[in-house]
């Protein structure tokens, strides 16, 4: 039996991964909702967001947290451009090669940063990198508990932005009814764009909160899609909140099992919720029954 | 109000509308009847600029608009209120009607919902449901008005009646009789002829996507062969 005084910084600590996965994974769940299609170029974006906090550290000296109001709008421009130039005129607006262009966009940026920054690790230090925080008798690192209130923090803005202004209404009423969307006058290919630039915005802000107690390198994307992906799918495919939620309970899952089965083998567990949420609640923790 | 000429419009290779011209007045209601497939949808498409016209010319209020964006469409007035209703099932009433002023009307929001609600009662009893648990003649009422929501100068209405019960369709056609009487101009698409007839002060009526009459509707009841050929009655 483990004790509670391991247990409970393990739990403190899946929560703030927890965090910034819900960020990632809130990205991809609302691209999904509202383009019906898996962003696969969203592992490498985050990746390419991570060399962006990276870069502007080692080069300019910029703290990865103060990078956030450039990272954020940097992402956003790049996600409206990335869709209404690229994504939208090459699939010709059909979904399945929405999907197969995402594809090849991962591809090529995945190997241009191999062919630009080799496939060295790369990690940033600054001065609060080692430094801790105690939360009732639990060490948890700094880096991690800035990542976790700044990640639901972001959440919460993006939750109320589409839960509370036209912009968010409209994106969740062209998700369902296109072509009503179109009779009340919305501009559908602009906000088809917005939501892109909006998912890529909550890479721009999970890479700032990352990189502190994180690392980048070329292929550093791959294994947050898995996990963004099975929080998608705990949650519900297009469910927002779902996102959240399934974001914190994985990243418990994770550190969690990472004690019980050591460090390597922590991710099984993951695997094991998404076979197991595929088997008996198809529709997610928060969808709802197609 | 509107002008429509020679309107010719489709999907694709199929030209659908082979064409059309027609004209609406400003504060006229004018019926537009014809059987399943003659293309009135796709003439209400082709208008609110859903779909592309072949050729033709369509002005409204002066101005050209016959190759015009969906959005500049709305944002000038001209609103549909589609076939089959088109409400967005996963968002409430109250949001539904507030989408309804996305481009238009935006400023007077919270006076016209309240005014929507006077016109449908029922719709205000529901305000916080999701619109996809609606029953159907509640999402008419809904669609109809999200279409007000938008302060319409010229208001398609695409078969209303669809679906609703004897007693809502008579409530139906008195509402869009003093909806006119209020000064809206109204396109109605219909397939109850005989409603349609008593409240519009002219009508058109299409078979493959050509116009095979217009005129009022006292010209159109006292035509018989029109009648039996082309309306069933
Ligand atoms: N998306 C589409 N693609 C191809 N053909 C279409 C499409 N929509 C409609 N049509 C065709 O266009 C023709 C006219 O259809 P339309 O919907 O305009 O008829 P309608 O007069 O509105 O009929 P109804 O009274 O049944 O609603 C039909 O032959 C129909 O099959
Ligand atoms: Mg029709």
């Amino acid at each position: 039996m483990l004790e509670l005084s391991i247990l409970f910084p393990s739990i403190l600590n899946g929560l703030t991964t927890g965090a910034v996965y819900a960020l990632i994974a809130l990205g991809l769940t609302l691209i999904y909702g509202v383009l019906h299609i898996i962003n696969f170029a969203h592992g490498a974006l985050l990746m390419l967001a991570l060399y962006g906090v990276y870069f502007l550290h080692q080069s300019l000296g910029i703290d990865p947290y103060a990078s956030l109001p450039v990272m954020v709008p940097a992402m956003f421009l790049l996600g409206y451009g990335l869709q209404r130039f690229v994504i939208n005129r090459a699939s010709h607006g059909k979904e399945e090669n929405i999907l197969l262009v995402t594809l090849g966009l991962a591809i090529i940026m995945e190997n241009l940063a191999l062919y630009l920054w080799r496939s060295d690790t790369r990690t940033i230090e600054t001065a609060y990198t080692f430094s801790t925080i105690d939360i009732f008798g639990a060490m948890i690192s700094v880096p991690k508990v800035a990542a976790f209130a700044g990640a639901l923090a972001v959440c919460a803005l993006l939750l109320l932005l589409l839960a509370r202004t036209d912009l968010g209404r409209a994106i969740r009423a062209i998700a369902k009814e296109r072509q009503g969307a179109k009779l009340v006058g919305i501009d559908v290919e602009h906000v088809f764009a917005m939501s892109f630039g909006i998912g890529l915005a909550c890479l721009g802000a999970a890479a700032c909160f990352l990189l502190p107690a994180y690392y980048v390198n070329p292929l550093v994307g791959n294994g947050f899609i898995l996990i963004a992906f099975t929080i998608v799918v705990l949650g519900g495919m297009g469910s927002f909140v779902g996102a959240l939620a399934g974001g914190l309970i994985i990243g418990v899952v994770e550190s969690v099992g990472g004690l019980w089965l050591g460090e390597s083998l922590g991710q099984i567990g993951i695997f094991l919720i998404f076979i197991l949420v595929l088997l008996f609640r198809p529709q997610g923790l928060f969808g709802v029954k197609a | 109000m509107l002008e429509i000429e020679n309107l010719r419009g489709g999907y694709g290779q199929v030209e659908v509308l082979r064409g059309i011209s027609m004209n609406i007045g400003e504060g006229e209601i004018v019926a537009v009847l014809g059987s399943n497939g003659a293309g009135k949808s796709t003439l209400n498409n082709t208008l609110s600029g859903i779909i592309p016209p072949i050729a033709g010319r369509i002005s409204f209020d002066g101005k050209e608009i016959t190759r015009a964006r969906y959005t500049d469409i709305v944002a000038a007035g001209l609103i549909q209120v589609p076939e089959g209703r088109r409400v967005f099932p996963n968002l409430t009433v109250e949001e539904n009607l507030e989408l309804g002023s996305y481009l238009r009307g935006g400023v007077r929001r919270r006076q016209n919902i309240e005014r929507v609600f006077a016109i449908f009662p029922r719709l205000k009893e529901r305000i916080a449901q999701r619109a996809g648990t609606l029953s159907g003649g509640e999402q008419q009422m809904l669609a109809i008005g999200r279409g007000l929501m938008g302060e319409p100068r010229l208001l398609i209405l695409d078969e209303p009646s669809l679906g609703l019960s004897p007693l809502l369709v008579e409530e139906m056609f008195a509402l869009i009789k003093r909806l006119n009487e209020e000064g809206l101009t109204i396109l109605l698409v219909e397939q109850n002829v005989g409603q349609s007839l008593e409240i519009s002060g002219r009508a058109f009526v299409l078979e493959n996507g050509a116009v095979v009459f217009s005129g009022t509707p006292d010209e159109l009841l006292s035509n018989s062969d029109l009648k039996r050929a082309y309306l069933g009655i």
